[in-house]
């Protein structure tokens, strides 16, 4: 048994070594191939630019996080947008001119020193963001995820609507502007290496370089690997079973000993680091956030990443994300003019959400377990598990054998 | 006992803040009735008619959330889908308009009715017939994600059959007062809604109570098991649950027509705001689902129309999901107490 299951998890990670290294390697040629592929015949098209690239991983990231979160603990969240939100926001507070009362400059690149608001490195502000996306998560998290799931579900939903109509709104907060509503902030300062950097050749702010969409693009894979990584480890770590655990049984999980508030908003907590982390990378690619980019239907455009990978499973995700982002970012438009040149007058990128809907229909009632799936993710859904929520069980508790012995 | 103790205090503190929340509401409500009363009523009024809108769409979460402990997400994009498709048969079919005489506008709606009821019930049931039913003993996440993906394709089929605009029925009912007195009014067309819904809500009421058919679903609703061995066929029952919920939706869909303009994303906010007035009186209560409704309407009524110190429609959906929050966070089995298996 115990052979059995070190040449498993021995096979596991030779592949899994093998995809990562194919996935670098990939990483640091793609810019460079990108260009000769797209001129590939018939397929050529359908070829990502590496901005789409840029973009197709950091919802991926997001997607990664959500994974967390949903397939790890089994916490559905229907607001994971916020955190996008949240990780956006905190770029535009501490990178750009949005607080020109003040003027502080710590290690900002691409501008001038003298510049009003405050400009934090961007290299700051991507752990900075992801901390504050963490806070928020405990504190969205501590008063709802003692609810059951599908109530959490709702919740979290309501907070992913709440965060965008507050940054909408939050121009005129008893005078002060804190997020300059409709408008969005912008610009947000440019990555790069300052001017340390340019002496090494490496260019001091990606936005005035000329390659400066295969700079973000390889950022972007760096950050993807670290979150890939991060997710992993935690997967296997104590956390990570605690997790799984209370996913299959959450009442024999807190038999055990497992602590279900505090793990639960470990979860919601480290699933939201990464969306914030991506959210505010996001920001300083586009230059801007704005509160037009935070809708539900982001929120369920990452959970479609991770259904349709599988849930739980890190790979899976990575590849449902890469799929979903593509068809997002490029594919749905290619695929439409294609459509369109043969004469039919259909454009598939205006019904994308119904695709997404589609797929995520299908995936549950034909392959519940995603592309790629989790091994124990399969096993639960194939002998089921034991999901009614711990607190119903104490509530019985308390109305019924309480009283009992009361009388 | 440590234990029980800290569970009193706890208890006790969550109520607390509960309270001087409600008290802190009601002041402000005070304080706006006596600066302006007529016009106090006169938002009431409006926040009553929206409320009873909102409460055939809440009924609708709240009679499959007691059967099946589902959040049916597809359910307010299947009430945009009647409401659009309620415009189609009046305007393009019947063909109301500021001209028909009060005859043919109540024959023309009760057609309305009767088709949209009909139509949306037999879709609403084909729903759950083809995506939940599969899922009935899968994990419970499996079937709420797939009610989500769901509530995009309904929502996009109404986008591939009405496009973007806003579609609304031209004024055949008249502007005119039902009811004036001093300065308050309350125009027929407002009062249209009171003639649709308040019906409704009784003959559901006797079918839910009296009839066979209800009694076994709210015996499924208490226990599905046990029913199942007392001879009731569970399927039918859940199907003939979702028959109804697609009626009420259907006929909450040309009521808001009715009041307002509307579009393929309508369903979305309204299903929010619905959800939350099911939440708020108790879920799988039908009583607690209206009540609840009605309480969400002057929140919204008040909060989007009253002069002293209100947020405005800006906040509107902020103030809707607060509520929710509070309410699942303070008191989860809502104002009435909830009947599902679980909570009663």
């Amino acid at each position: 048994m115990t052979d059995l299951g070190t040449r498993a998890r021995s096979a596991a990670g030779n592949r899994n070594t093998i995809v990562v290294a194919a996935l670098i390697v990939l990483a640091l040629i793609y810019p460079s191939i990108v260009s000769s592929l797209q001129s590939l015949p018939v397929i050529g098209d359908f070829v990502p630019a590496t901005d789409s690239m840029v973009v197709m991983i950091v919802f991926t990231t997001m997607a990664i996080g959500l994974n967390m979160v949903v397939g790890y603990a089994g916490l559905l969240d229907l607001g994971y947008v916020a955190f996008y939100a949240v990780g956006a926001y905190t770029a535009g507070w501490f990178a750009s001119e949005q607080f020109s009362q003040v003027s502080i400059n710590i290690g900002a690149v691409g501008i001038p020193a003298d510049l009003p608001g405050i400009h934090v490195s961007m290299w700051l502000i991507l752990p900075l963001a992801g901390l504050l996306t963490l806070f928020a998560g405990i504190v969205i998290g501590l008063p709802t995820l003692r609810l059951r799931g599908d109530y959490l579900a709702i919740v979290t939903l309501g907070f992913g609507e709440i965060v965008p109509q507050f940054v909408r709104n939050a121009d005129n907060l008893g005078g002060f502007d804190l997020t300059h509503g409709t408008f969005g902030i912008t610009p947000i300062d440019s990555m790069g290496f300052g001017a340390i950097g340019a002496r090494l050749g490496l260019p001091e702010s990606f936005r005035q370089s000329s390659q400066r969409s295969e700079w973000y693009f390889w950022v972007a894979v760096v950050i993807l690997l670290i979150t890939v990584f991060c997710s992993v480890r935690l997967r296997d770590s104590r956390l990570g079973r605690a997790w799984i655990a209370i996913r299959e049984d959450e009442t024999a999980a807190a038999a055990m000993g497992i602590p279900l508030m505090r793990t639960k908003t470990w979860a919601y907590a480290l699933g939201a680091f990464f969306g914030g982390v991506a959210g505010a990378f996001y920001a300083s690619f586009k230059g801007g956030a704005f509160p037009a980019d935070f809708y539900f239907n982001i929120s369920v455009f990452l959970l479609c990443m991770v259904i349709l990978g599988g849930m739980g499973s890190v790979w899976g995700v990575l590849l449902g994300g890469m799929i979903l982002g593509y068809l997002n970012v490029e594919g749905l438009a290619t695929i439409g003019s294609k459509i369109q040149s043969t004469g039919l007058n259909f454009d598939p990128t205006k019904y994308q959400f119904g695709i997404y809907g589609i797929i995520i229909v299908l995936m549950m009632l034909f392959r519940p377990t995603g592309l790629i799936p989790e091994r124990r993710h399969k096993i639960e859904m194939a002998e089921g598990v034991h999901d009614t929520p711990f607190y119903d069980v104490q509530l019985e508790g308390t109305l019924t054998d309480r009283d009992q012995t009361n009388d | 006992m440590g234990g029980t103790l800290t569970r009193l205090r706890g208890a006790s503190v969550t109520d607390l803040i509960g309270l001087s929340l409600v008290a802190l509401v009601v002041f402000w409500l005070a304080v706006n009735f006596v600066k302006a009363p007529a016009e106090f009523i006169d938002i009431a009024l409006i926040g009553l008619t929206n409320g009873l809108i909102y409460g055939l769409v809440a009924l609708g979460y709240t009679l499959v959330y007691g059967i099946l402990q589902l959040i049916n997400f597809a359910h307010g994009d299947v009430f945009a889908l009647s409401g659009l498709v309620a415009w189609s048969v009046i305007v393009n079919v019947i063909g109301l308009d500021e001209g028909s005489s009060a005859l043919v506008v109540v024959g023309g709606l009760l057609v309305t009715l009767v088709v949209i009821m009909t139509g949306f019930a037999l879709f609403n049931a084909s729903i759950e017939k083809v995506a939940y039913r599969p899922l009935r003993n899968a994990p419970r996440l499996a079937p709420l994600i797939t009610a989500v993906g769901m509530s995009f394709i309904v929502q996009n089929i109404s986008l591939a059959i009405y496009g973007v605009n806003y579609r609304s029925v031209p004024n055949f009912i008249p502007q005119t007062d039902a009811i004036h007195i001093g300065s308050v009014e309350y125009s027929w067309q407002k009062a249209s809604v009171l003639f649709i819904v308040i019906p409704l809500l009784v003959i559901l009421s006797w079918f839910v109570r009296s009839t066979k058919q209800g009694k076994s679903m709210r015996a499924v609703a208490q226990d599905t098991e046990a029913s199942a061995m007392m001879g009731i066929d569970v399927n039918r029952t859940i199907s003939v649950t979702f028959l109804l919920a697609g009626a009420l939706a259907g006929a909450a869909g040309i009521v808001y027509l009715l009041q307002f303009n509307m579009r393929f994303d309508t369903g979305f906010e309204l299903g929010l705001i619905a959800f939350t007035a099911a939440v708020l009186g108790g879920i799988g209560n039908l009583t607690g689902a209206v009540v609840g409704a009605l309480l969400i309407g002057f929140i919204q009524a008040f909060n989007e129309g009253l002069g002293w110190h209100a947020p405005g429609s800006d906040w509107t959906r902020s103030m809707v999901f607060g509520i929710l929050i509070l309410i699942l966070v303070f008191r989860p089995e809502g104002i009435l107490g909830e009947q599902t298996p679980e909570g009663a």
